[in-house]
C-alpha cells in the first residue's frame, strides 16, 4: 500500500510551513530588536544624547560618536550617489548592453560580497597611509562610499532600466536630446528606485564597524574638522562590549543605531511615497 | 505642394530589411493614409522620416526631403519639433497634463509663463480636450481616460507647432467614440498641417485620408487617391487585403 497526500492536505501543510518560516523570521527580527531596546532604553536620556563620552566610555554620553557617524556616512553618500548613479546612468544609456556592461555589472556584484574588512584594510592602506589622509572622517566616509558604491550602481541599474523604453521614444520624438531625456525624464521616472539602493547603502554605512575603525579611527573627541578622527556609533559600541567597558552603555549606544536607522529608512520611505503620489 | 519627399528609402535593422526603395511624396495639407498588415514597414516608414530609427540603431540608405530639405542636414532636435509622432499606444509621461504638454515646447525654447500656459490652453483646444481637463491641468495624466490621454498626446505633439503629424495606429485601442473623436479633431487641423496616417483599420483610411499607400513586406505596393484605392485597386494583392482575404 502506498501512502499518498491528498492534494488539499499537501495544499494546508504548504501553507502552515510557509506561515512559520515566515514567523520564524519575523520573531527572531522583533526578538533582537527588544531584547536590545529592552536593555538600553534605560541608558537614553537628554545627558546621554548630549554629554561628551568620558572614561573611555564608562561614564558620559556618545554626543561624539552620533556626529562622527552622521559626518561619516553623510560624507559617504555624498561621494557614492554622484558616482554610482553617473556610472548607472552610462551603463543603460550609453552602452548597448555589450561586454562592458556585462563586466562592469559581474565586478560590481562581486565587489558587493566582498567583506567589510577587507574594505577596511584596503582603506587603511590607500586611504590612510597612501594617500595620507590619516585615521579621518574622510578616509572613513571615502571606504564607505567604495563599500556600498556596487549597492547603489546596481539598484540605480535596475530602476533605470526598468523605464519604459516608450518614455524615451516620446522624449526623442518630441525632439529631446540624449540628455534632456535623461535629466528630465529617465531619472525623475527611476528615483524611487534609485533612492531604494541610497538608502540600503546608508543603512549599511551607519552600521558598519570593520571597514571605519581602521579608517576614521576610534578618538573619542568631537571632530572639528573632515580630517579629524572620529569614532562612530557601531564602532563605540564594539569597543564598549569587546573590551567590556560597560555593558549598559553599549546597550545604550546600540538602541540609538538601531532608531537612527529606523529613522533613516521611515523618512526615506515618506519622501518616496510623496515623491510617487506627485508624480504618477 | 510637396511637404515631404522619399526617395529610394532603405531601411535595415541589423540583416533585416524593413524597407525596400520607397520612393513618395506627400503633399501639404493632406492626410496621407498608409496601411497594409503586421511587419510591413508602416511604422519604420514614420521612424525613418524624423530619424526615431537612430535611438534602435537601424540603418537607412537614400534621401528624405522636408520643403526640399535633406532632413540630414536639418538639427535632429528641429527635425522632429516639425515632424511629430503619436504612437500607437498613448503613452503619457509621468507628472501632470500641463507639464506633459509643455514638455516639448520647453527643449527648444525658454518661455514666459504666461507664454507657456498660452501654449498650453490652445494645443488643448485643437486636440478637442481642452473641455475635459481645464479643471484637471494639475492633475497627474495617467489619472484620464485612453482616449483622453491619445489625445493629450496629440495636443502634446501639437504644442510643439509642428508642420507634419505623424500618426502610429492612434486609435487602435480606443473605443469607437474615442477614434470619432479623434478623426474630427484630424479634419479639422489639416488645413494647418500634413498628416501621415498609418492605421489597421483600412475603413479610418478610406473615411479621412486623401490619398492612401499600401505596403507589403517593407515594399510600396500602390498609391493613390483613397477613393481609387479603395474602390478600384490596381494591383491584385491591395484588392486582396482590402477584402480582408490576407493580413
Amino acid at each position: 500500500m502506498t501512502f499518498r497526500i491528498g492534494p488539499r492536505t499537501s495544499q494546508i501543510i504548504a501553507y502552515i510551513l510557509l506561515l512559520v518560516m515566515t514567523s520564524i523570521t519575523v520573531i527572531v527580527l522583533f526578538f533582537i530588536i527588544v531584547y536590545i531596546f529592552n536593555h538600553g532604553i534605560g541608558q537614553l536620556s537628554l545627558e546621554f544624547l548630549t554629554d561628551r563620552t568620558r572614561e573611555m566610555g564608562k561614564e558620559g554620553g556618545i554626543f561624539p560618536s552620533i556626529i562622527g557617524t552622521l559626518l561619516v556616512t553623510m560624507f559617504a553618500i555624498a561621494v557614492a550617489t554622484p558616482l554610482g548613479v553617473g556610472s548607472a546612468v552610462y551603463l543603460v544609456e550609453y552602452t548597448r548592453g555589450g561586454l562592458i556592461r556585462r563586466i562592469i555589472s559581474f565586478g560590481a556584484d562581486c565587489l558587493a560580497g566582498v567583506p567589510s574588512i577587507i574594505f577596511g584594510l584596503f582603506g587603511f592602506i590607500f586611504f590612510v597611509i597612501k594617500l595620507n589622509l590619516g585615521w579621518s572622517i574622510i578616509s572613513g566616509g571615502l571606504t564607505l562610499a567604495v563599500m556600498i558604491l556596487p549597492t547603489v550602481i546596481r539598484t540605480a541599474e535596475e530602476a533605470i532600466k526598468a523605464v519604459p523604453h516608450t518614455y524615451r521614444e516620446i522624449s526623442y520624438s518630441l525632439g529631446g536630446g540624449k540628455l534632456d531625456t535623461i535629466v528630465k525624464v529617465v531619472l525623475p521616472t527611476s528615483l524611487p528606485g534609485i533612492l531604494t539602493g541610497i538608502i540600503l547603502g546608508i543603512g549599511r554605512a551607519v552600521g558598519e564597524t570593520a571597514a571605519v575603525i581602521f579608517t576614521a579611527g576610534s578618538a573619542l573627541g568631537i571632530p572639528t574638522s573632515l580630517f579629524s578622527s572620529t569614532r562612530t556609533l557601531a564602532v563605540h559600541f564594539y569597543i564598549l562590549a569587546r573590551e567590556g567597558i560597560s555593558m549598559p552603555k553599549a546597550y545604550g549606544t546600540a538602541t540609538v543605531l538601531i532608531i537612527i536607522i529606523l529613522a533613516v529608512n521611515f523618512i526615506a520611505y515618506r519622501l518616496m511615497h510623496r515623491f510617487i503620489a506627485r508624480y504618477y | 505642394m510637396i511637404k515631404v519627399a522619399i526617395q529610394n528609402l532603405n531601411l535595415f535593422y541589423d540583416t533585416v530589411q524593413a524597407l525596400k526603395n520607397i520612393s513618395l511624396d506627400i503633399q501639404n495639407n493632406e492626410i496621407f493614409g498608409v496601411i497594409g498588415p503586421a511587419n510591413s514597414g508602416k511604422s519604420s516608414l514614420l521612424r525613418a522620416i524624423n530619424r526615431l530609427y537612430e535611438i534602435d540603431y537601424a540603418r537607412m540608405t537614400g534621401r528624405i526631403l522636408l520643403d526640399g530639405e535633406d532632413i540630414f542636414n536639418l538639427p535632429v532636435n528641429d527635425l522632429r519639433r516639425r515632424v511629430g509622432l503619436i504612437f500607437a499606444t498613448p503613452v503619457v509621461l509621468p507628472g501632470s497634463v500641463y507639464k506633459n504638454i509643455s514638455y516639448g515646447p520647453k527643449l527648444h525654447n525658454t518661455f514666459k509663463k504666461n507664454e507657456l500656459d498660452e501654449r498650453v490652453s490652445t494645443a488643448l483646444h485643437a486636440a478637442n480636450l481642452w473641455d475635459e481637463v481645464k479643471d484637471r491641468l494639475w492633475d497627474s495624466a495617467s489619472t484620464l481616460s485612453g482616449g483622453q490621454q491619445q489625445r493629450l498626446c496629440i495636443a502634446r505633439t501639437l504644442a510643439m507647432d509642428p508642420e507634419v503629424i505623424m500618426m502610429d495606429e492612434p486609435c487602435s485601442g480606443l473605443d469607437p467614440v474615442s477614434t470619432t473623436k479623434i478623426e474630427a479633431t484630424m479634419l479639422e487641423l489639416k488645413k494647418q498641417y500634413t498628416f501621415i496616417l498609418v492605421t489597421n483599420n483600412t475603413k479610418q483610411a478610406a473615411r479621412i485620408a486623401d490619398r492612401t499607400a499600401f505596403f507589403l513586406s517593407g515594399e510600396l505596393i500602390e498609391v493613390d487617391i483613397s477613393k481609387t484605392i479603395f474602390t478600384s485597386p490596381r494591383d491584385q494583392r491591395t484588392d486582396d487585403y482590402i477584402r480582408g482575404r490576407f493580413g
